[in-house]
This record gives C-alpha cells, sequence and structure tokens, in this order.
C-alpha cells in the first residue's frame, strides 16, 4: 500500500534495462544493490555491441577509416562525459576504475609532494578505496594519516575540518562526495573551498556521486574529482579523474608504456599531452564509447530528475522500513541530505543471513562490511545490510523489500 | 518450514552450546571471514591427547554461530591430531543442511578457528568454496 503522502515518481524507466525483465524462479527481480553496481540500459550494451560489430579498431594510430571511426567514438566519448561532469576533455582521464583514478593522483601526485611530517585528511566514512592508497602512501614517505569523524547521525563536522587545516600540516584531504553505507551527501564544495585556503589540496570520491547527482567539477573546486562508469549505468572497467590543469600538467605520468609518450629514446622519454599523459597502453575503447551512451542515457533522464526521483524512493523506503518493527536505519534521517542508500541492521537477524533471508524474495541487497571496515567499527556493527537505488526501481522495488522483511523476522520467529 | 534456518539451526543460534571464554586454557585461536565480517575466536583445554573441553566466543550470522555450537559438541572428545584433518565436507554433512557456495565459509569458519589453534595453520579447511 503506498502511504496518502506519496507523489508521482518522476522516472519510469524500468523497461530500459533488459536485466529487470529477467524473472528468477517464476518471479521478477528486485534490483536493490545498485551502490555496488548499476544495471545498464539496452543503449549501453547496443553501443557496446554495435562498436565492436561495426567500428572496432585501436585508436590514435591507424589512418584507415575504422580506426578514424573508433578514435572518434572513444574521444567523443570522453569530450561528453566531460561536458557531463562540467569538466573538459583535456583534464578528463580514463582510468580502470574510480580507485585506479585515486591511486594515480596517489602515486603521481602523492609521491612527490607529501613529505614526513606532512597530512592526509580522510574521514572515518571513506571506502577502502579511498584509504588504502593514503595508507600506503603515508607509510612510504613518513607522513600521518588523519580522520575526520563520523557523527552519530552519519555526517562530517566543517568545524573539526577547520581545525585539522589550522594545524598547518595538511597536505592533502580526501574525501566522500556520498557515503556509499550512510548515504550522507557531504558538502564537498565548501570542504573544498576551505582545503584550498589553508594551502591544500583535495580529492572527491565521486564514485557514488556521479551515479545519483548533478555533477560539475569547476563548482564543486576540488583538484580532482575521481568516480567510476559501472555505478553510473555504464560498463565496468572504465573510471573518471577529472584533475585541475596546473596539476596534472606538473605531475608525472602514473604508468608507462604506449600512447602515453611523445617520444622514446634510449634512456629517456617525453610525455604525451593531456589527457593522454596518463593513458599507457591500449584505451579500454568499447568502456569509454560504452561509458558515452551512459551518460546519454542520464543526460537524457537529466540528473535532477534522477536526484529527484531517488530522493522520493529513499523518503518513502525510510517510512516503509519505520513499519517493520526491529529495524533501525544507519545515517541521516533528512531524506535532503542522503543519497538513496539505506543501511539497515535487523534485530536479531545478522545482515548476512537478511540478505541470504530476503534472496528468497529476489530482493538484491548487499550485506558486509561494504568495503568500509573502519566506518562498521566507528558505527560499532559487525556490517550492516544494504539496499541501494539507480533510476530504474519503484516504489514496488520498496515495498518487496519491506515484505521480505518482515517474512525474514517470521522465519527467525522474531515477534 | 525454512531449507536452511531450520529449527535446529536457530535454535544453535540462538542458545550457542559452548560458548563464552575458557580460562584457564591451553590453546587458542581468533579469526575472522572478510567477505561478512563475522568473526570466532576458541579456547581449548587438552588432556590426554584429546579436547577436554572449549569455548567458541565471537559474532557472526546465524550460519557460522549454529556450525560452531553444532560441531562443539563432537569436538569436545576428539584427539587433537583428528580435528585438522577434518575437511569441509565433514562439517557440511554435519549440519545437515544445504549450504550454497556464498555460505560455505560461514559454515567452516568454526573448523579454520580449530585448525589455527591446534596447528597455527590459518588457512581454510579444503572445501571451503
Amino acid at each position: 500500500m503506498e502511504s496518502a503522502t506519496t507523489t508521482a515518481l518522476p522516472l519510469d524507466v524500468r523497461a530500459d534495462f533488459p536485466i529487470l525483465g529477467r524473472e528468477i524462479s517464476g518471479r521478477p527481480l528486485v534490483y536493490l544493490d545498485s551502490a555496488a553496481t548499476s544495471q545498464k540500459p539496452e543503449a549501453v550494451i547496443e553501443t557496446i555491441a554495435d562498436y565492436y560489430r561495426y567500428h572496432n579498431a585501436n585508436i590514435h594510430r591507424g589512418v584507415y577509416t575504422l580506426a578514424q571511426e573508433a578514435t572518434e567514438m572513444f574521444e567523443g566519448a570522453r569530450a561528453r562525459v566531460a561536458a557531463f561532469c562540467g569538466g573538459e576533455a583535456a583534464t578528463t582521464i580514463f582510468t580502470r576504475n574510480a580507485t585506479e583514478a585515486i591511486n594515480l593522483v596517489a602515486y603521481a601526485w602523492g609521491r612527490p609532494n607529501v613529505g614526513a611530517g606532512d597530512v592526509v585528511l580522510i574521514t572515518q566514512m571513506e571506502h577502502h578505496s579511498n584509504i588504502v592508497p593514503w595508507q600506503l602512501l603515508c607509510e612510504e614517505v613518513g607522513a600521518e594519516l588523519r580522520y575526520l569523524d563520523v557523527s552519530e547521525e552519519g555526517t562530517l563536522s566543517l568545524d573539526q575540518l577547520d581545525a585539522e587545516l589550522a594545524g598547518g600540516r595538511v597536505r592533502l584531504c580526501a574525501f566522500a562526495h556520498v557515503s556509499n553505507v550512510l548515504g550522507t551527501i557531504n558538502p564537498v564544495a565548501e570542504m573544498a573551498a576551505r582545503a584550498r585556503a589553508a594551502g591544500a589540496v583535495s580529492l572527491v570520491d565521486g564514485a557514488q556521486g556521479v551515479p545519483q547527482l548533478p555533477v560539475d567539477v569547476s563548482a564543486i573546486g576540488a583538484d580532482f574529482y575521481a568516480w567510476t562508469g559501472h555505478k553510473a549505468v555504464g560498463p565496468t572497467g572504465i573510471g573518471v579523474l577529472h584533475g585541475r590543469r596546473e596539476l596534472l600538467e606538473d605531475m608525472r605520468p602514473f604508468l608507462g608504456g604506449g600512447d602515453m609518450i611523445r617520444t622514446v629514446d634510449w634512456q629517456r622519454s617525453t610525455w604525451n599531452e593531456l589527457p593522454w599523459k596518463f593513458e599507457a597502453g591500449t584505451s579500454m575503447i568499447a568502456e569509454g564509447v560504452g561509458l558515452g551512451a551512459a551518460i546519454d542515457y542520464l543526460e537524457a533522464l537529466g540528473m535532477d530528475n534522477v536526484r529527484a526521483h531517488e530522493r522520493e524512493l529513499t523518503r518513502y523506503a525510510l517510512e516503509r522500513l519505520a513499519e517493520v518493527g526491529g529495524v533501525r536505519v544507519i545515517g541521516p534521517s533528512d531524506p535532503d541530505q542522503r543519497g538513496g542508500v539505506i543501511s539497515l541492521e535487523v534485530e536479531g537477524i545478522h545482515p548476512h543471513d537478511v540478505a541470504d533471508l530476503i534472496n528468497r524474495e529476489n530482493v538484491c541487497v548487499r550485506a558486509g562490511h561494504h568495503c568500509a571496515m573502519p566506518l562498521m567499527r566507528r558505527l560499532g556493527v559487525p556490517a550492516t545490510a544494504r539496499a541501494s537505488f539507480g533510476p530504474y526501481n519503484d516504489r514496488g522495488d520498496v515495498d518487496a523489500l519491506v515484505g521480505a522483511l518482515a517474512k525474514a523476522r517470521d522465519v527467525f520467529g522474531i515477534e | 518450514m525454512d531449507d536452511l534456518y531450520r529449527d535446529y539451526i536457530l535454535d544453535h543460534y540462538k542458545r550457542p552450546r559452548n560458548f563464552g571464554e575458557l580460562d584457564p586454557h591451553d590453546l587458542d585461536a581468533h579469526d575472522h571471514n572478510p567477505l561478512c565480517g563475522d568473526e570466532m575466536g576458541v579456547h581449548i583445554r587438552v588432556s590426554d591427547g584429546r579436547i577436554a573441553d572449549l569455548r567458541f566466543h565471537g559474532q557472526g550470522c546465524a550460519i557460522s554461530q549454529a556450525a560452531a555450537s553444532i560441531a562443539s559438541e563432537e569436538y569436545i572428545g576428539m584427539p587433537v591430531d583428528e580435528v585438522p584433518r577434518l575437511d569441509g565436507e565433514w562439517l557440511i554433512d554435519l549440519l545437515g543442511i544445504p549450504i550454497s557456495a556464498t555460505r560455505r565459509k560461514c559454515a567452516l569458519l568454526n573448523l579454520k578457528v580449530m585448525r589455527g589453534a591446534l596447528t597455527g595453520d590459518p588457512s581454510w579447511p579444503s572445501g571451503s568454496g
């Protein structure tokens, strides 16, 4: 039953996603794990197949027609991806995923610029991909890794950020745009501005940001913004790093090899211009072309609509989950402050069992530490079950989750 | 009735046998399943080459906790050199429920911890998937 306060959802696009037509044991799929990876619309699947069927050739080299087509498709995708996020093509670097984008910064900017006694400042809500590269860096150069706390409501404190910056040792701040566990939307523009004012470089992990919010990297103003294609209805194997031009120009390459060079001599080489200086070896061409189709798709939906859709679904889910006894939702209670990610605990049932039990109703959620073990420790939970939304979800998916949770409680004999 | 979460599994989960601490003890180990965050430790008393008593402790899903509880009743009295020879199939048979590939490590965590305590070998028992 929908509640009286229900309004129409902005999007109705389930039919665009072929996998959601699949039934398991005669019942439809309820896919609530988009924070792990999103499903792909037909337009993306078809674009990748079309690329391989009709246009496949290596890029940036051949003078024949196919090679020109492939190059134009790949570089055209880059230009559209850059524009989609408010960036420029030259400073939009394709990587394997967001993790590799962050590692690129940790190696190519971090190693030469962070030294003994410096501080790298991150937050307690980071994904392992925005923790471990900094641990490796700090260990190697003798820097200190410090964390901003997460409050009981699942938010960060700008006052604590100021206090850390005031210490004068912070060289780099790295923080998530949207938490993959709490759903918290962080004030990243404000955080980046404060970091800059204190002379620190900033990096935003936008893996959960770009898929669900309108993102303008120039307005956010961070020095680096990393995200990944497969969470934004695109293919796996392609991530994006938007960087500030002056920093990228000064940086040494990350990986060496073909395509990233201008000239190679016996002992030394010179580097290609941006962005190719950071793209060694044959690129993920089909994936880049596929990512172009993904952002075309999202652009046509309108990211404001995607955000409004997921915000309304989140509001509805928070309301309905409150009806199920013994369910505790972690993270901000205000849907305006959170993205479409809901981590929950069910009293008396371990998250792993929750996920297994509701899988019987074809409800796909993630159980575990969500690659955020330090945050789990902060929250005092071993793990959570997490439901997360994409533009293709609807209220029926939330209703299925709520029904499955009630059944799980029955199986465990919880009144 | 549920295939996996049978009454006796839920009973062992809610009222685990041989759970807690055992002090003093002769052997101990602590381990975890990084996939799901389950963690488990064991305290063991040895007498005349046999496991005289033991206690598991930690936290985890119903399958990992019930499996430890059910297996604990088998371990007590067993020669210490027999436990490391037990494999995953022994434990799965003992549980008597269909364990999918994704839940095998949950079920076998207690045997991994036992092997760690008795031999110092922290590897998963064979058949862990």
